[in-house]
């Protein structure tokens, strides 16, 4: 009989495989007859990521999410939501999922302990788990002392906040939010994001959210997809996308006089790699050094004998991302003619 | 199961955090039963009637005063004298009086001579109510004069002896069963039709489809709580309406439970019927369009207001597929007629089955999705 045989393999543990993403979409598709809503889109999020789906109205960001959450059956390509097919396995991906639609779900005649309450059923929640769920989440969303007020009497940030921890109360491991701060003022939209930041950190949640906000999704988002016309168009972190636009910096000056020739010079400056004319002396200038561009439009106006009246310069926003792949304003698409960014030498179109 | 309570929960917690809504769906069929009641079951009194006398003989004499006493007690009419027959025509055409009566030239002596005598009735037969009731009080004032004072031994007529099986129904009485579904309808075509909608139209649908709620859950969820709202507003509405109209047969508690089935029945009827009108409608508006004519749809052939057996034939065909039909039946068989269950059993039967039918053929076509 000969001893067993210990291979070197049996003893070394494997490395561990790397964890599934909490979302993978595959050239997902939507389809209203003729019209194709979302048009072969693919990404996906790993775990405790807060992803976000950027784009303006009717780019195709709340189907998407609708797809996502089972609201909307899928056409063509699958999601796979916290490693359920959303087309196979629908009540399997509800009960992993927290979702906030765009409009207020809740009920205004029920107070904010009763909404909770009745979702916390929905959800199945043990009756035991229940009261601690509601009190857990009502201390996250900063509602305890308003958990008897009926939701019509409290004002447009707090019942977004309602919503969140209507959300919230099953314990999701993946929450939707479908543009979260719509119509809220600025100081309730950064309330909203300080909320959904700690929620991140405390609950590990993974968080995939829209918004047509620039500002909402550089502050929020580990990564970013561009979505227009039902099309994924970029994909990426705040920082790579910037990066990705040619030009570090945007220098917009003003002239106090408007000559013909200010565009070809303004061109030819040292980084320049975009000039764009605004209004009658008033320029958007990219570059790659806003400094040495400054300086030299300074000196460029003393030896002509120009004034400036005016000259800021910022660093790439998300705005010059949407307006680089999109070739459109993000908020007003009927807008002034387009802003188009020439692409970076070497890039593909 | 638990699901299923906690949509029935939100509803019901919705219905009585609405006062405004509970009382609006109670108040406006009690107050239809009292209008229409009072204006439907009175009788006419003050009645102008024309009498125009070309004769003035003591046969006419006769008449005008039993005209007069007709004026002085029942006060169906009071009588203005006329002199000429072409200007009380014309008046009673213009609506300026009601009636006009003419006696001839020589009715005395007719009467007397029993030379088939004749007085002239004109009415305006627009208002049937109206030129109905002075007829009817003009035949029977006649009749009592033309009866010989002296009756013979041996009456050569036949008489018909009329039974009445129940107490005197006045209007409001008879109006009751209409009443109760009348409400009942309301809180479902508010609750069941227009809430739905609007729910839907808000998002709280939304809200609900993201949960793993099943179908079936989520239809007799709003099913069963929008039948408990319209099984209130029926007993609401039973226990006030007799009240008011002096109906005794809600102290007998077998007559209690019967009513209950009837509500519960129509109830579900109702709520089936509205839930498979309203299944794919997405257009607050649809709800509130639909009700003014849905209501005269439902209710009029019902025979809760005038006799199945006198409509067309059309009319009949939708009075014997319309709930409202069953239920009206149901109510008077069991509050004016105290019949039992055996009154009811059929109608029991055909709103239970119309009722249960409609929700299967709508849950299929609920959309789990949006």
């Amino acid at each position: 009989m000969s001893a067993p045989v210990t291979t070197l393999d049996q003893n070394v543990k494997a490395p561990p495989a790397p964890a599934p993403p909490a979302i993978e979409v595959r050239n997902i598709v939507k389809r209203y007859g003729t019209f194709e809503a979302v048009k072969g889109v693919s990404f996906s999020v790993a775990n405790g990521e807060i992803f976000g789906l950027l784009g303006p109205n009717g780019a195709g960001k709340s189907t998407l999410i609708r797809m996502m959450t089972t609201l909307v059956p899928i056409t063509a390509g699958n999601a796979i939501v916290g490693g359920y097919d959303v087309a196979k396995h629908p009540d399997d991906v509800r009960r992993m999922i927290g979702v906030i639609p765009q409009a207020l779900t809740s009920d205004p005649d029920l107070t904010v302990e009763e909404n909770l309450s009745i979702y916390a059923k929905l959800y199945s929640v043990p009756r035991a788990e229940r009261e601690k769920n509601i009190a857990d989440v009502l201390e996250a969303v900063d509602l305890v002392k308003w958990r008897g007020a009926q939701v019509k009497t409290l004002s447009g940030g707090m019942r977004r906040r309602v919503e969140i921890a209507r959300g919230l109360v099953h314990n999701p491991r993946i929450f939707f939010l479908d543009e979260p701060t719509t119509g809220l003022d600025p100081v309730s939209r950064i309330a909203v994001w300080e909320m959904l930041d700690n929620l991140r950190k405390t609950r590990h949640l993974t968080m995939l959210l829209t918004t047509h906000y620039m500002e909402e999704a550089d502050k929020l988002c580990d990564r970013i997809a561009i979505v227009d016309h039902g099309n994924l168009v970029a994909l990426g972190t705040p920082m790579e996308l910037k990066q990705s636009v040619p030009g570090a910096n945007v220098v917009e000056v003003h002239f106090d006089r408007e000559t013909e020739e200010w565009k070809q010079r303004l061109e030819r400056l040292d980084g320049v790699t975009s000039v764009q004319a605004e209004s009658a002396g008033f320029y958007r200038v990219l570059t790659s050094s806003g400094s040495k561009t400054t300086m030299q439009l300074v000196e460029l106006a003393a030896s002509l004998g120009e004034t400036l009246t005016s000259l800021s310069v910022q660093n790439t926003t998300l705005d010059d991302v949407f307006v680089h792949y999109t070739g459109r304003q993000l908020r007003d698409e009927t807008v002034k003619p387009v802003f188009t960014m020439p692409p970076r030498p070497g890039m593909q179109p | 199961m638990n699901r299923m309570f906690a949509i029935i929960e939100r509803e019901m917690r919705k219905f009585f955090r609405s006062p405004t809504l509970m009382i609006m769906s109670l108040m406006m069929p009690m107050l239809q039963l009292v209008i229409m009641g009072n204006a439907f079951g009175g009788k006419i009194t003050g009645a102008r009637v024309a009498v125009v006398d070309y004769d003035h003989g003591p046969e006419a004499v006769k008449l005008r005063e039993a005209f007069d006493s007709v004026a002085a007690n029942i006060k169906t009419f009071k009588t203005i004298d006329y002199e000429d027959e072409f200007q009380a025509r014309e008046d009673v055409r213009t609506g300026k009086i009601d009636a006009a009566v003419v006696i001839p030239k020589q009715y005395s002596r007719r009467v007397y001579s029993q030379d088939a005598p004749q007085v002239g009735l004109v009415v305006d037969n627009s208002d049937q109510f109206m030129s109905g009731s002075i007829e009817a009080e003009m035949q029977l004032l006649v009749s009592a004069l033309t009866n010989p004072i002296i009756q013979p031994r041996l009456a050569n007529s036949i008489a018909l002896e009329i039974v009445e099986l129940y107490p005197y129904v006045n209007y409001m009485k008879f109006l009751l069963p209409l009443t109760i579904a009348l409400a009942m309808y309301i809180s479902v075509m508010i609750g069941g039709g227009m809430l739905y909608i609007d729910d839907k139209a808000r998002g709280v649908h939304e809200g609900y489809l993201v949960t793993p709620i099943t179908r079936l859950e989520l239809v007799f969820g709003m099913n069963i709580a929008g039948s408990m709202k319209a099984v209130l507003a029926g007993i609401s509405l039973t226990v006030i309406g007799s009240l008011m109209a002096g109906l005794g047969v809600i102290f007998h508690p077998e007559a209690l439970l019967e009513l209950f089935c009837l509500m519960v029945v129509t109830a579900i009827a109702f709520n089936g019927m509205m839930f498979l009108m309203m299944v794919r409608v997405d257009d607050p508006l649809v709800p509130r369009a639909m009700f003014g004519i849905l209501n005269t749809l439902l209710l009029y052939p019902s025979g809760g207001m005038y006799p199945v057996a006198a409509f067309p034939r059309w009319l009949q065909a939708i009075s014997v597929v319309d709930p409202f039909t069953y239920c009206v039946h149901g109510f008077k068989a069991v509050l004016l007629k105290d019949g039992g269950f055996v009154a009811i059993r059929y109608d029991l039967l055909f709103l239970f089955v119309f009722g249960i039918s409609t929700l299967l053929i709508a849950t299929p076509l609920f959309k789990r999705t949006l």
